[in-house]
């Protein structure tokens, strides 16, 4: 089982994952695999209910779905080992050269000591397996620092005299 | 040199007590192996053969006496009185216990170090010339550059998990002291005709099972671009690099496999969109750090010691140490001091607490509190006043570091191999420990003039083999020991990858094999000019192959 944490907080997920060869339901808010966005995406862009949301495997490049962000209000980037570190690339991506305002959620395996960093890639969401961390989350431990060498998306830090590239969390 | 601000000091110290808890999380049990992995090696904890070993950054080589002293009390207190300066400008402590580690970071926090990604597939300690701010043909001192990108690589949330680990070299002279162009991004700090500097910069170089030479990827980048080119770079590699097969994880085997020009492509556009954004480096924080590598205030003291001269003549052993261990140095009447940790018969690069404590003092008596540590693992004193050079040598003799051998056949790299290494297929220290003493004889060394002898204990090259002028490569044949011999790499301007000369030899064969090697070289070269490499680029592989596999020439 895993928990879905947004902006957070625990979330009930209401959104349907489609995959393979079940027809996309009607009315309900889907995140869609790649392969089934590619094959119907011109109908999932233009159905008149419920929200589109895609799922990119590690493999999977951003710049399939790039066309079509405006029609996307969520995009799953999965990690299938916390060792693959693509997707923190994507989410980057995804916010700072797509300007995508949407929930970027992690899926995957998710340790407590990435969720600062995904935090700081872009994602805002993140849908968690591992036990231990998802007790942390609940207390609201993410084992971050609040200091930053680097610059990160959508900023509110404050900058470090002497060192542009350096932030602090406020 | 560069001193921590409050910022660095803080953050240090809140990444120590991150580690304590992980520790203690790990020594309670809490925390499994596998959950505890990726956190020790982004805090250069390795388990090793027989214990953990922790890597310490000595970030682009550059340490003071208080940081030299710091890692003599670290490996008298928590080991065995000991450390293995490596060929990546860090230093290994090989028998620390896991729960003295966050100790050992706190002390090396007080003297403002660290051992932040010194392993993991991240960003590795950025390094460099080990001349810098010192060497007579640099055109800017390359440490601000890697000063900045130390800062930017630590800890950068995108790049901690890449497809396998990635360094960084940066020089500042038209000689390359630092294998940059085997590096994932070499840079080379330059002046346009306009007087300004900026990069040229390489990407995908690399040793191990497979050795490439960086490909220039772009002539002139402005400085203020450093960081916004290096970040695309990485982001390019990281979406990119090959992530199914360990072995051909490396970025050069990404530049290889798609091309340079469709990457080059790749990265370009990703650097048009952010150059203009917030990596963009400021003049006056640029300004700012360089500031911190200003020289020392040199005395303005005559070219020549009249001093040195005479005791040259009075002592001969003296003498050979200053022609082969003192390199000439940007300003007049100073010299840079080349201490070789090199000793007949010893461990390449391993120092004691004793020896280190001696360094120190003498970088901070004549060297302006400086020290280096280069990747050919010897320990550097930049700026010392050539009227000091006796009294140094004085005090290396006594702590036995006086081997006038640099950049000779026994200033030998050598990895930590089978003795300590897990992934290790062969030994390598008692090689080189018995090449050391076959080639004692100074006269015959001099003779044989500059030759840089590499051993790596496996394919990962960490004795950096391929780039030996000889190469030796520990392998495993059927449970033996077997040496692999390549000869004609070279790691500096003039790059170039090592060739197999034919099959390996037996652990009690290989001596002889350099010997023949270097005796045929001796035989053949046109001069005593001429160096083992230059002779070994006119005549190419075939006289040494007849010299060392005669029978098979008669078959
Ligand atoms: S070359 Fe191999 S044996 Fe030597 S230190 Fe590297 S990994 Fe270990």
């Amino acid at each position: 089982m895993s928990t879905l944490f947004v902006d957070g907080a625990v979330h009930e997920d209401r959104w349907v994952s489609v995959d393979g060869e079940q027809p996309v339901p009607e009315g309900e808010d889907v995140i869609v695999s790649l392969a089934v966005f590619e094959a119907q995406s011109h109908a999932l862009v233009t159905r008149n209910a419920g929200r589109l949301g895609v799922y990119l495997e590690a493999g999977d490049q951003i710049e399939a779905i790039a066309d079509h962000l405006d029609h996307i209000v969520l995009v799953a980037l999965d990690f299938p080992s916390f060792a693959d570190g693509r997707a923190f690339s994507k989410a980057r991506l995804l916010r700072d050269r797509y300007q995508f305002e949407g929930q970027i959620r992690a899926t995957g395996d998710i340790r407590i000591d990435q969720v600062s960093h995904m935090r700081r890639s872009g994602f805002d969401a993140f849908q968690v397996s591992h036990q231990p961390t998802i007790d942390s989350l609940i207390e609201d431990k993410d084992s971050g620092l609040d200091l930053f060498y680097q610059p990160a998306v959508g900023d509110s830090a404050e900058r470090i005299a002497g060192k542009n590239w350096a932030r602090r969390a406020l | 040199m560069y001193r921590y601000d409050e910022f660095d000091r803080e953050f240090v110290a809140a990444r120590v007590a991150q580690f304590r808890d992980q520790v203690a999380r790990r020594v309670s049990g809490e925390l499994s192996e596998d959950n505890f992995k990726p956190l020790r090696l982004h805090n250069g904890v390795y388990l090793q053969l027989h214990a953990y070993m922790l890597r310490v950054a000595v970030p682009y080589g550059t340490l003071n006496s208080s940081q030299m002293r710091m890692l003599a009390h670290i490996a008298r207190k928590y080991d065995r009185d000991y450390g293995h300066f490596t060929t990546r400008q860090n230093i290994q402590f090989n028998w620390p216990k896991l729960a003295d580690i966050p100790d050992i970071l706190e002390d090396l926090a007080s003297v403002e170090m660290h051992a932040i990604q010194t392993s993991g597939n991240c960003i590795r300690n950025v390094t460099a010339d080990h001349f810098a701010g010192a060497s007579a043909d640099e055109v800017a001192d390359p440490r601000p550059y890697a000063e900045i990108l130390r800062q930017w690589s630590t800890i950068h949330p995108e790049f901690l998990f890449l497809p396998r680990k990635f360094k960084i070299a940066v020089i500042g002279s038209p000689s390359d002291r630092a294998a940059m162009q085997f590096h994932d991004i070499g840079l080379e700090v330059r002046k346009n005709d306009q007087g300004e500097l900026g990069l040229r910069v390489f990407v995908g170089g690399g040793l191990g099972r497979t050795p490439m030479i960086g490909k220039l990827i772009r002539d002139w980048l402005p400085e203020e671009d450093m960081l916004s080119y290096c970040e695309a770079i990485l982001r390019v590699y990281n979406l990119y690099g090959r992530r199914d097969n360990k072995y051909k994880a490396r970025i050069k085997i990404l530049v290889h496999e798609t091309g340079l020009e469709e990457l080059k492509e790749d990265v370009e556009v990703e650097f048009e969109r952010i150059r203009d954004g917030v990596l963009k480096l400021p003049d006056e924080d640029v300004a700012a750090i360089t500031e911190y590598f200003a020289p020392p205030q040199f005395d303005q003291i005559p070219e020549r010691s009249d001093s040195i001269e005479h005791a040259k003549l009075d002592n001969r052993s003296f003498a050979r140490w200053v022609g082969q261990n003192v390199s000439e140095h940007s300003q007049s009447g100073y010299g840079i001091v080349t201490v070789a940790l090199k000793g007949t018969g010893e461990a390449p690069g391993d120092a004691t607490s004793a020896q280190m404590d001696v360094l120190a003092d003498l970088g901070e008596r004549y060297s302006h509190d400086e020290l280096r540590v280069s990747h050919e693992q010897n320990v550097i004193l930049p700026h010392v006043r050539l009227s000091d050079l006796k009294a140094v040598y004085d005090a290396l003799l006594e702590a036995g570091m006086a081997s006038p051998n640099a950049g000779l056949i026994t200033d030998i790299i050598a990895c930590p191999g089978l003795d300590y290494c897990a992934l290790a297929t062969a030994r390598s220290i008692p090689v080189a420990q018995e090449l050391s003493q076959r080639f004692a004889d100074l006269d015959r060394q001099n003779d044989i003039g500059e030759l840089k002898l590499k051993i790596s204990g496996c394919i990962n090259a960490c004795g950096h083999h391929h780039v030996g002028h000889i190469g030796i490569l520990g392998v495993d044949r059927r449970g033996e020991e077997l040496y692999q011999v390549t000869l004609g790499g070279s790691g500096d301007e003039q790059a170039a990858v090592g060739e197999i000369i034919g099959r390996g030899f037996a652990a009690d064969e290989i001596t002889n094999a350099v010997e023949t090697i270097v005796d045929t070289y001796l035989s053949r070269r046109l001069s005593d000019d001429e160096t083992f490499l230059d002779a070994y680029r006119r005549l190419g592989p075939q006289p040494f192959k007849d010299a060392l596999y005669p029978a098979k020439e008669a078959a």
